[in-house]
């Protein structure tokens, strides 16, 4: 559609206006991330730059360790999860049964129990397994949140692939597993990685479990961001530096997976 | 796609059989898991709901009834923070879902820099939960040190204690912050679906932009919305962090949300039976939601 000169003006102003606006948190914590302590709490552009912040944060904090956490327990989720969906989403997609979309269906209904209506059993369960505090229970934990998730969007994935190709495998005498292994994955690697990026990026930013069943040993960034909270503290270079540290990955991955963050978050429900 | 009451009508008799012999296994696990995942934690959250069982006290334990919820109930703090729920809730879905509506209408014009822009605006919504309200807190709405403050004070205007005096308004604009790309992200994809000859048809009707925009793309755009605010809705039951790490609920219980009220009940006070009575009830209110989402996504699905 042709858009007038004064529309397309109101449209810059008003889309540049709330990137700005919205943008802007971030930007600011980035630049007070370079700031000395002291300049971080008088609110200027105008400072001299300085590492300081960052260099505290690794010798202070054992940031490394926590981010250690963060990236065994985001990627152990996410590939748990890949294992069990893969061969799941392609049962349903290729061989549908009478049960397919009710078992669908289903999956989905299980993502809509909320942590918190869980948080005393799952509580207790793992505190008698010795699981408290230990990263191979949050893998276990975030591999299940996320299931339903991956499930429907390899699902999706997988629906539109051709049949003929699988059939022509076939034909070539490829047995299940090979189909799989050989024709499907490298046909549905995009889907399959965008998959696991949308896994990871949900898995990195989770904050009820990694806060409540996490102390120190295996607790990921989210929760090593929130020990700023206490007053003593508040040290706003420092909380800014680790932040930026933090979300900058995870941030960069998001740019990159805006379309498949829509369908895999709305179960393909908004196209 | 072929006949659903014989999938493997096209495939060789071997194969076929093999085959579905194999569907059922491949599925299994995962259904095994989050079977597992999904029940056994309900039933012993409604089993303890009705035990009288505190982890500091291991004196009393045994079948409560409906004491739990009896307590609950007139537990004034639980209805504060029933109400807390509701208002994060409803404040949150008006704001996130009207700027977005009107800002993924704007994303659709054409403007230089667009692209940019839009990956800018979508940016908070892969900012860790802990992240951004700690940032907000201190970098922002800190009286003294943030950034609000030192505007209002050049502009002459007392500047406001947002953690003291409007506490649940900080938390609303600190999870609208991180929800309102997700409303952008997912209305935007749905306004570019839009057929454009209709809306240019509608044009040379003579409707104007405002007319286009009310009958034409607001109905466009209803079932999106409508998928937006359940999504949304699921999660904002349950907005834990934000409260955790910037007022604990406070103050007194100004910002307790039932989420809260569950986590304090259980790892603060080690009162099992009252937090399980709790998170029954947040279990039954996510369930109504989940139910019309549910059922919206069935519309879609096909097998």
């Amino acid at each position: 559609m042709r858009a007038t000169p004064l529309q397309r003006l109101l449209s810059f102003i008003f889309g540049w206006g709330a990137a700005l606006l919205l943008f802007f948190p971030i930007a600011w914590m980035v630049l007070t991330s370079f700031k000395s302590e002291r300049d971080a709490t008088s609110p200027g552009l105008f400072f001299a730059p300085s590492l300081d912040a960052y260099r505290e944060v690794f010798a202070r904090a054992d940031y490394l360790s926590f981010a250690l956490n963060s990236v065994v327990i985001s990627v152990g989720g996410t590939v748990l999860a890949l294992l069990f969906a893969i061969p799941a989403a392609y049962a349903m997609a290729f061989h549908p049964t009478r049960r397919t979309r009710g078992t669908l269906l289903w999956m989905l209904s299980t993502k809509m129990l909320p942590p918190v209506g869980v948080l005393v059993p799952i509580y207790l369960l793992f505190r008698t397994a010795g699981l408290l505090d230990t990263r191979s229970g949050l893998v276990m934990i975030y591999a299940l949140m996320n299931l339903p998730i991956v499930v429907w969007m390899l699902f999706t994935f997988y629906k539109e692939v051709p049949k003929e190709i699988l059939e022509a495998g076939r034909m070539d005498g490829a047995k299940t597993a090979g189909e799989v292994w050989f024709l499907l994955l490298p046909l549905t690697l995009p889907g399959v990685a965008s998959t696991g990026l949308l896994s990871l990026i949900l898995c990195w930013n989770e904050a009820f479990w990694s806060l409540n069943l996490t102390s120190a040993g295996a607790a990921p960034l989210t929760a090593f961001i929130a020990s700023f909270s206490s007053p003593e503290g508040l040290f706003f270079a420092k909380l800014s530096a680790a932040s930026t540290m933090a979300i900058a990955p995870i941030l960069v991955f998001g740019w990159f997976s805006q379309r498949q963050l829509v369908q895999g978050l709305t179960f393909g429900a908004v196209k | 796609m072929s006949a659903p009451s014989n999938p493997d009508a096209t495939l060789s008799g071997s194969e076929a059989e093999s085959t579905r012999k194999v569907g059922p296994l491949l599925v299994m696990p995962s259904v095994i898991v989050l079977l597992a995942w999904m029940i056994v934690p309900l039933v012993m959250t409604l089993w303890f709901s009705f035990q009288y069982y505190n982890l500091v006290d291991p004196t009393t334990r045994g079948f409560a009834g409906i004491d739990n919820y009896a307590y609950l109930v007139t537990d004034p703090d639980f209805w504060v923070s029933l109400e807390n729920t509701l208002i994060l809730l409803v404040a949150v879905l008006a704001i996130t879902v009207g700027l977005g509506t009107l800002l993924a209408v704007v994303f659709n014009q054409p403007f230089p820099g667009r692209n940019i822009a839009r990956v800018l605006a979508i940016s908070p919504f892969f900012v860790m939960p802990t992240v951004s309200a700690l940032i907000w807190k201190n970098l922002l709405m800190h009286p003294i040190y943030g950034v609000f403050g030192a505007l209002a004070s050049k502009m002459g205007l007392q500047p406001v204690d947002w953690f003291a005096q409007f506490p649940l308004a900080a938390i609303i604009a600190i999870v609208s912050w991180e929800w309102l790309p997700f409303a952008l992200l997912i209305l935007l994809t749905a306004v570019q679906s839009l057929d454009h000859e209709q809306r240019e048809a509608a044009r040379m009707d003579g409707a104007g932009p405002l007319a286009q925009f009310f009958f034409i793309t607001l109905p466009h755009l209803s079932r999106a919305i409508g998928v937006v605010i359940m999504i949304e809705t699921i999660f904002l039951l349950t907005v834990f962090a934000e409260i955790f790490v910037t007022t604990s609920g406070g103050p007194g219980n100004a910002t307790t949300n039932l989420a809260f009220l569950i986590y304090a009940r259980a790892l603060l006070q080690y009162d099992i039976g009252g937090a399980s009575a709790g998170g029954v009830v947040a279990i039954v209110l996510a369930n109504i939601v989940a139910f019309f989402l549910v059922r919206s996504i069935a519309r879609r699905l096909e097998v």
